[in-house]
């Protein structure tokens, strides 16, 4: 480097430009910016690879693609939605947030900060890979097991497997670094007087989530590997010719998978109260309740696995046991419900776009989380379990629960991060056209369920197809909605009003005293928060 | 852009609604689970029930305090927001725990005790069961065995390919019917056992309550006591592979007499077929078995041309293996030639074990007819009688 201009360069700018800047950051901002860029763009690529599946279920019959390819695409699109797009943007939040509002002037492992990120592009290009190598003659295509890459079928797929196995390990490997920063940030860099339940809710739902990972994602990476060493090396873990057992792979994939659904969902529940509070003018109410209810959702999470495979002939106590154990869950969660409509109780509101998604969050889920409550038992379980209304209720909770999540949490920061404020009107029509169509697209689903349409299947009898018609042209109305919230976010990032510092009337917290676009270091004196 | 979105925004919603309007007008929409006819499939329509309006019930209560709130609560109206942050008192503490008993109440006694029994029944297949049915999931078929009877068949998908792709019109049963039902008596209490060759498949009749899954390697049960004669139609509802959405199951319950005389007649059948398995098959026999054969069993992956799909599903047309000598020169079976492909499979991969399933008639067409199609020309042939020799 030039040591004439660096000699220049004052304490605030001395770090590369260009392509550089980004490769070598090791600031917060800019990697949150970089997991939020790489969740947005993933989260159109997942989407188009749905829209594929929607299309050819538009109409009974096989239309545009080979059932080989549609269970390429329904896997590999549940694999980026989780690894690639929501699980980074939750990444990207902490990133941004979580120092400000601990008053910390940047994470704590910066490098592996930065490392944490640029695993993820390769990553996903592996998971993709497949796709195009398939294209030049090489292997049949993607992963075709669909996400669950349930043993013994993912032991007989071809190459898209293994390309899956690795991304998995690769992704597990960011996930892993990325929860021990947040651990330690959050642990060691709390301005003083700051106690661990005075830190913002948003702090507390990614300490129980980054925990979360960091018991389950090994369990995850020791079942694919296994599963590897099936496919390739003669173990038979999942073979009972040789003393293995199929379903001992479902227990490592959902000892994971259920927790998972948290990991997506708690940093959302942790930024709900913030909104709230913010667009009702009044403090969060339950603080603490909601802190140990996070807590025991954790718990609880890393207890009712099996529920996941109820029909696969569980022994009658295990059945018992996870119904039961699934069933309390819904005790912690009522109380999140009850604290996010009393702190809006009596409070001043007024609905920007983040108070529209908040809200309209919060009724989405609950009917993910009502049917969440009829999915624990067994009985019922037998009909619903492998059928659309499984897809309808988890869209409810992933979609609904995690990516408008997100999409409030981008309403809210996005002056905060930009400087500028982005386009109401536009936001505003963003959130109702998802809203509608994303029941016109998933309401539906509920009924095929019920009438007995089985998931993952690429043609249907025909006393289906008025559902899925439906279901289709709903889910090409929602796919080309969050076109509106892209161009919203680029316009908002290249210019617009001014956001003050604080951006809303009612907002409480240290992330709001720093100015808007924040400076490049965070906290360089930190704050300290008054007893009481 | 921002001026075209509104006129946009009202397209979209007007092609919504037409769809909407237009769809319920022509279809029949079902909004439950079809008419039962178990006593677990009664059982669980009536809980599903009971409990779609618990928590319909739960859903408006709880969000018609939120949507009051927004609309009394409003800074528009002038409201000025309270500074509470937690319950203040005995009965605000009172008023918190309220909801929480209640929910409780509704977890573990409405909702937990009915589920508690209908578990209970749900998993009791052997008390008092009448008969037993085997069920083998294999890519992409049903076998069904009756061990009573010694009775067992394949059972495939009939509906033609040109439906599918859209030569043909669909026709009332598209996807849900096969060659072979399962045959059931009326009134009795049916014990299912259920297993796989080769990957996890599920079982599943939605009109019998019953899902179960069918797993290598293992043996899984449930049962049915089925009420009224009729058909009945479900799917395979775990993903298998490519033709996971092409192996329905369809049963045919019948009254007791009926399903007696359906149960000799399939057995004089049966007879008839082990008996051709002794003696001896001309070529063109062989052949037309062969081909029938094939098209049910093979077609599937290798393809009605001997194509196949490579790499998952290799081509027959040219194969080494296919190609290969037939048997040792003292009758014996040769380690990874054709035969020992077609009767032993090869682990790892879609290639079943086919001698579990075929008889040697079937087993010996079919090797004859692969070896003399497609462009093979080995001008062999191999008997039902070598067959069973060999197993």
């Amino acid at each position: 480097m030039n040591t004439a201009s660096h000699a220049l360069d004052h304490h605030d700018g001395h770090h590369p430009t260009g392509l550089l800047r980004w490769l070598t950051t090791t600031n917060h901002k800019d990697i949150g910016t970089m997991y939020l860029s790489f969740s947005l763009l993933m989260f159109f690529v997942g989407g188009a690879m749905i829209l594929g599946v929607r299309a050819e279920l538009f109409q009974p019959g096989l239309q545009l693609m080979k059932p080989e390819f549609f269970n390429q695409l329904i896997g590999v699109h549940a694999l980026v939605m989780i690894f690639a797009a929501l699980m980074p943007a939750a990444t990207g939040f902490a990133n941004w947030m979580i120092p400000l509002m601990i008053g910390a002037p940047d994470m704590a492992l910066p490098r592996l900060n930065n490392w944490g990120f640029w695993l993820l592009p390769p990553a996903a290009l592996l998971l993709t890979m497949p796709f195009f190598l398939a294209l030049f003659g090489i292997g049949d295509g993607a992963v075709a097991t669909g996400w669950t890459l349930y043993a013994p079928l993912s032991v007989q797929g071809g190459i898209g497997v293994d390309f899956a196995i690795f991304s998995i390990h690769i992704l597990g490997i960011s996930s892993i670094m990325g929860s021990i920063n947040i651990i330690a940030t959050i642990l060691n860099m709390r301005a003083p007087g700051m106690t661990l339940m005075k830190m913002p809710l948003f702090c507390w739902g990614w300490l129980v989530t980054a925990v979360l990972l960091i018991i389950t994602l090994p369990v995850l990476a020791g079942g694919v590997t296994m599963l590897l060493t099936d496919r390739h090396f003669g173990t038979h873990f999942f073979n009972a010719a040789g003393g293995g057992d199929p379903i001992l792979f479902q227990h490592l994939f959902w000892f994971f998978g259920h927790p998972e659904v948290y990991i997506l969902l708690l940093p959302v529940w942790g930024l709900m109260p913030h909104v709230l509070s913010t667009f009702t003018r009044k403090p969060i109410y339950g603080h603490t309740a909601q802190v140990w209810s996070f807590v025991a959702i954790g718990v609880l999470g890393l207890i009712v696995w099996a529920h996941h495979f109820l029909t696969s002939g569980l022994p009658v106590p295990a059945l018992l046991y996870f119904m039961y154990s699934t069933m309390s869950i819904s005790l912690p969660l009522a109380v999140l419900f009850f604290c996010w409509i009393a702190t809006m109780w009596r409070g001043a509101m007024s609905f920007e776009t983040p108070m529209l998604f908040a809200l309209g969050f919060i009724v989405l889920f609950g009917i993910a989380g009502l049917t969440g409550l009829v999915l624990a038992d067994v009985a019922a379980d037998a009909q619903y379990h492998h059928s659309y209304f499984v897809v309808a209720h988890f869209h409810y909770a992933l979609f609904a629960g995690g990516i408008m999540g997100v999409m409030t949490g981008v309403y809210y920061w996005l002056p905060k991060w930009t400087g500028h404020m982005y386009s109401e009107k536009l936001g505003k029509l963003h959130f109702w056209l998802t809203v509608i169509s994303f029941n016109f697209t998933f309401m539906p689903q509920f009924f095929l369920g019920l009438a007995g349409m089985p998931r993952r299947i690429p043609d249907y009898a025909l006393q289906f197809a008025e559902f899925n018609a439906i279901s289709t042209v709903g889910a090409f109305a929602l796919g080309l909605s969050q076109l509106i919230f892209a161009y919203n976010v680029w316009r908002c990032v290249k210019g617009g009003d001014k956001a003050t510092d604080r951006v809303w009337e009612g907002t409480e917290g240290l992330e709001w005293e720093l100015s808007s676009p924040p400076p490049h270091h965070s906290w360089e004196t930190q704050p300290v928060i008054k007893a009481g | 852009m921002s001026q075209t979105a509104p006129r946009l925004q009202a397209r979209l919603l007007a092609a919504l609604g037409l769809v909407f309007a237009s769809g319920s007008a022509l279809a029949d929409f079902t909004w439950n689970f079809p008419k039962p006819v178990t006593p677990i499939g009664r059982d669980t329509l009536s809980m599903h029930n009971q409990f779609m309006i618990i928590i319909t019930v739960l859903f408006v209560v709880v969000f018609a305090i939120m949507v009051y709130s927004m609309i009394a609560h409003r800074k528009s109206i002038g409201a000025e927001p309270a500074r509470f942050s937690g319950p203040r008192g005995a009965l605000q503490w009172f008023w918190v725990l309220v909801p929480f008993a209640i929910l409780l109440f509704i977890d573990f006694v409405l909702m937990g005790i009915p589920a508690f029994h209908a578990v209970i029944d749900m998993e009791d297949t052997r008390t008092k069961a009448d008969m037993v049915l085997k069920v083998t999931g294999m890519q992409w078929k049903w076998q069904y065995e009756y061990p009573d009877s010694g009775i067992k068949y394949i059972s495939t998908l009939t509906t033609p390919r040109e439906q599918i792709e859209g030569k043909e019109a669909k026709g009332e049963h598209y996807l849900l019917e096969v060659d072979n039902p399962v045959v059931l008596p009326v009134g009795k209490k049916v014990r299912i056992l259920l297993t796989s060759t080769d990957v996890i498949h599920t079982w599943w009749v939605p009109q019998f309550g019953v899902k179960r899954d069918a797993i290598p390697g293992f043996l899984r049960e449930t049962w049915v006591r089925i009420e009224e004669p009729g058909i009945y139609r479900g799917q395979c509802a775990e993903l298998c592979g490519k033709d996971h959405g092409f192996m329905p199951v369809v049963v045919k319950a019948v009254p007791e007499a009926e399903y007696v005389a359906w149960v000799d007649k399939k057995k004089t059948e049966l007879a008839a077929a082990a008996a051709s398995g002794d003696r001896t098959w001309t070529r063109d026999e062989l052949m037309a078995h062969g081909k029938e054969t094939y098209d049910k069993i093979c077609a599937a992956c290798h393809q009605a041309t001997g194509q196949g799909l490579p790499p998952a599903f290799p081509a027959l047309a040219g194969s080494k293996i296919v190609n290969g000598p037939l048997l040792s020169p003292d009758g014996k079976l040769i380690p990874d030639s054709h035969v020992d492909r077609v009767m032993n499979g090869k682990a790892g991969t879609a290639m079943q074990a086919f001698k579990t399933t075929l008889s040697d008639a079937d087993l010996a067409a079919v090797i004859t007819y692969e070896r003399n199609s497609f462009g093979n020309t080995k001008g062999d042939m191999i008997q039902p009688a070598q067959i069973k020799a060999l197993r």
